[in-house]
C-alpha cells in the first residue's frame, strides 16, 4: 500500500480552482500509465455493472460433470472444482470486489476525515486523544487489524467492509490532520476566524477543499488496497463466503487443485492483480497531476 | 544512547495501553455472551459459569481491565480454547518460524530493492528505470498469496525443484521467503529511487562531481549515504506489512508460524490465542520501529540521542 500520509505535512491545492483543475486534467491525460489505469477501471466497473449481460446463468450453480475442465471454447477460462465457469465467477466477482472497495473507502473516509479535521484544527487534548488512539491502531499492520476485527465481527461481505474500513481510518486521520496543521495557519483561515465564522464552516468551507487533493489520491490507492485485503480475507476463508463468487475465496478453494488443475488458481489471481494495478496506476497518475510534491 | 533507549521504551507505554485496550474490548465486542462463545456450543451452564468466573466477566469492566493488565504484565495470556495449552507456549513454538521467514524476506527485499532503486535513480527515464518502476508497480499490485500459488505451480508442480510447502530444510524456506520478499521489495525500490533522485540533485553531489570524483563514489559515498534515513524508515515500516503478508504466505505454504496460528485460531474462534498472537505482532512492530530509530544514529552521525 502506498501511504502518502507521511508526506503530506503541507497543505495542497484546491480541486475547486478551475484553471488548476484544467492543468491537472491535461497532465493526467498525458500520463499514459494513468490512462491505462483509467481504462482498466472503466472495464472493471462496466463488467461489474453488466455482469448478467456478459454471463448468462448462475455463476454459483454447480455442474459436477464439468468439474476442473481446462480452458476451452465453451469455457474460455475453464471450470472450477464444482464445474462452474471461472470466467462467469470472475465477472460476477468484480461486483463483490467493487462493492467492498467502495464500502471500505466510504467507512475509512466517513470516520477518518472528520476525526483528522478535528484533531488538526483544535489541537490540544482532543488531538492528543485522537492521535494516541490512532497510534494504537497503527501499531497493527493494516491487514492484521482487519483480521482481528473480522475475528470478532464474523465473516461475510458487510463485516469484511467494516473490518477493512476500520483498518483504513487511522491512515485518513493522519493524512487529513497533517494537511490541516499547515492550512489552519493560512491567512484566509485566520481571516475567516477574525470575522467570526463558525468553526464548522471554516472546517467545511475553507479547510476541507484544501485537503481534497491528498484525499483523492489516497482514495484511489486505498481502493486497490481494499481489493487486496478483501481478497486476502476471502483466501483465508474468513472473508466473503462460498458460494458467493469472490476472487480471493476462489483462489482459496483452488489451492487444493494446484497439482491437477493450475488454471483454477491462475485466472482469479490475474483479475485481482489487474484491478489493484488499475487503481495504483490511476492513483500514481493523480498524484503526479494534482500535486507532484507527493511523488514517491 | 542508553537514556534515549529507556525514554523511547517508556514512550511506547501509551501505545501498549492502547493496544491492550483494543484487544481487551475486542473480546467484549463479541456478539452475545463471551463466556458462551469461549465455552463453545456444547458447553453446559456450569462450564459457562466457570469460564465467566475464570475470566472475571462477572466483575465490573474496569476491574476486568485491571486484571487483564496484571495478567499481561506477568506474561500470562491465558489458555488456548482449542488445545488448553498456555497461549505463550503456543506462540513461542511458532514465533521463531515467522521471524526466520520475515528476516530472510526483508534481507532479500533489501538486497534486490535497494540496488534496483539506486540503478533506477542513476539512469532516470532509461529502459532500466522503466523496468524497475514498472516491476515495482506490478509487485505492489500483486496479491502475495497468488504469487505464492504461482511459484508453487512453477517450481514445485512443473519443475519439481522445490517443495510445495512445510518445513524441515533450507529448501522449504526459499519459496515462502521469495513470496514474502516480493511483497515489500517494490516499496523499497520505489522509496530508494525517489530518495536517491532527490539526493543526486543536491548541491553536495554537484560539488563531489566537480571535485572530479568517480561517479560510483559520488553515488555510493555521497548520495546513498544521505538517502539512507528514509530508506531505513521504509524498511522498518515494511516490516509491518511483512507481518500481515506472513499470515497469507504461511497459509499458502503450510508454514507453521504465528500467522498460520492466527488464521487457525480465527477459524476455531480461539479468542485467547488470537488476542495473544496479535499482541505479539503489535509488540514486534513497535520494537522494529525502536530499532529503526536507533539505526538512524548509527548511519547518520548528525543524529545524536544523548
Amino acid at each position: 500500500m502506498t501511504d502518502i500520509a507521511e508526506n503530506s505535512t503541507t497543505g495542497s491545492g484546491r480541486l475547486t480552482d478551475d484553471s488548476s483543475l484544467h492543468r491537472s486534467w491535461a497532465k493526467l491525460k498525458r500520463n499514459r500509465a494513468a490512462l491505462v489505469g483509467g481504462v482498466l477501471i472503466v472495464i472493471y466497473v462496466l463488467s461489474a455493472l453488466t455482469a448478467p449481460l456478459l454471463f448468462s446463468g448462475n455463476p454459483s450453480a454447480p455442474n459436477l460433470i464439468n468439474s476442473l475442465e481446462p480452458p476451452s471454447m465453451k469455457d474460455p477460462l475453464g471450470t472450477d472444482e464444482l464445474g462452474r465457469s471461472i470466467l462467469g465467477r470472475i465477472i460476477y466477482g468484480s461486483r463483490i470486489s467493487l462493492v467492498i472497495a467502495v464500502g471500505v473507502v466510504f467507512v475509512g473516509m466517513i470516520c477518518g476525515i472528520p476525526l483528522g479535521l478535528i484533531s488538526g484544527y483544535y489541537g490540544g487534548k482532543i488531538d492528543f486523544l485522537i492521535q494516541r488512539a490512532t497510534d494504537a491502531m497503527l501499531a497493527f499492520p493494516g491487514f492484521l487489524l482487519a483480521l482481528a476485527l473480522v475475528a470478532v465481527l464474523g465473516v461475510g461481505v458487510k463485516n469484511t467492509v467494516i473490518s477493512i474500513g476500520i483498518s483504513m481510518i487511522p491512515m485518513y486521520i493522519r493524512l487529513v490532520r497533517g494537511c490541516v496543521l499547515a492550512i489552519r495557519e493560512e491567512v484566509y483561515v485566520e481571516a475567516a476566524r477574525a470575522v467570526g465564522t463558525r468553526d464548522a464552516i471554516i472546517l467545511l468551507r475553507h479547510i476541507l477543499p484544501n485537503v481534497m487533493v491528498p484525499i483523492t489520491v489516497q482514495t484511489s490507492l486505498s481502493m486497490g488496497t481494499a481489493i487486496l485485503f478483501a481478497a486476502g480475507l476471502g483466501f483465508l476463508g474468513i472473508g466473503v463466503q462460498p458460494p458467493t463468487p469472490e476472487w480471493g475465496a476462489m483462489l482459496g478453494s483452488a489451492r487444493s487443485y494446484l497439482f491437477h488443475a493450475p488454471h483454477v488458481a491462475t485466472f482469479p489471481g490475474i483479475a485481482i492483480f489487474l484491478a489493484v494495478l488499475s487503481f495504483n496506476l490511476l492513483g500514481d497518475g493523480l498524484r503526479d497531476a494534482l500535486d507532484p510534491r507527493f511523488k514517491l | 544512547m542508553l537514556n534515549y533507549i529507556i525514554k523511547r521504551l517508556f514512550s511506547t507505554v501509551p501505545v501498549l495501553i492502547g493496544i491492550s485496550l483494543l484487544l481487551f474490548f475486542m473480546l467484549r465486542m463479541l456478539p452475545g455472551d463471551p463466556a458462551q462463545v469461549l465455552a463453545g456450543q456444547m458447553a453446559t451452564p456450569e462450564e459457562i459459569e466457570n469460564i465467566r468466573q475464570q475470566l472475571g466477566l462477572d466483575r465490573p469492566i474496569y476491574e476486568q481491565y485491571a486484571a487483564y493488565l496484571i495478567r499481561l504484565a506477568r506474561l500470562d495470556l491465558g489458555r488456548s480454547a482449542r488445545t488448553q495449552n498456555p497461549v505463550t507456549q503456543e506462540i513461542w513454538a511458532r514465533l521463531p518460524n515467522t521471524l526466520l521467514l520475515a528476516v530472510v524476506a526483508i534481507t532479500l527485499a533489501c538486497l534486490f530493492g535497494i540496488p534496483a532503486g539506486i540503478i533506477s535513480a542513476v539512469r532516470p527515464y532509461s529502459w532500466i528505470d522503466y523496468l524497475v518502476t514498472t516491476s515495482a508497480l506490478f509487485g505492489m499490485s500483486m496479491p502475495v498469496f497468488w504469487l505464492g500459488l504461482m511459484l508453487v505451480v512453477v517450481f514445485a508442480v512443473i519443475l519439481k525443484w522445490l517443495p510445495a510447502g512445510g518445513t524441515g530444510s533450507w529448501q522449504h524456506v526459499i519459496l515462502p521467503s521469495i513470496t514474502l520478499a516480493a511483497f515489500v521489495v517494490a516499496f523499497i525500490a520505489r522509496m530508494t529511487r525517489s530518495t536517491m533522485l532527490e539526493t543526486l540533485s543536491q548541491d553536495f553531489t554537484t560539488t563531489a562531481r566537480s571535485k572530479g570524483l568517480q561517479e560510483r563514489v559520488v553515488v555510493i559515498k555521497h548520495a546513498f549515504k544521505n538517502a539512507m534515513i528514509p530508506i531505513i524508515t521504509v524498511v522498518g515500516l515494511q516490516f509491518g506489512l511483512l507481518l500481515g503478508g506472513a499470515v497469507l504466505t504461511e497459509t499458502v505454504f503450510a508454514w507453521p508460524g504465528l500467522g498460520r496460528l492466527i488464521v487457525d485460531s480465527i477459524l476455531a474462534r480461539d479468542y485467547p490465542v488470537i488476542q495473544g498472537a496479535i499482541l505479539i505482532f503489535g509488540l514486534l512492530y513497535i520494537m522494529v520501529n525502536l530499532v529503526v530509530d536507533l539505526i538512524y544514529a548509527l548511519v547518520d552521525p548528525r543524529i545524536r540521542y544523548d
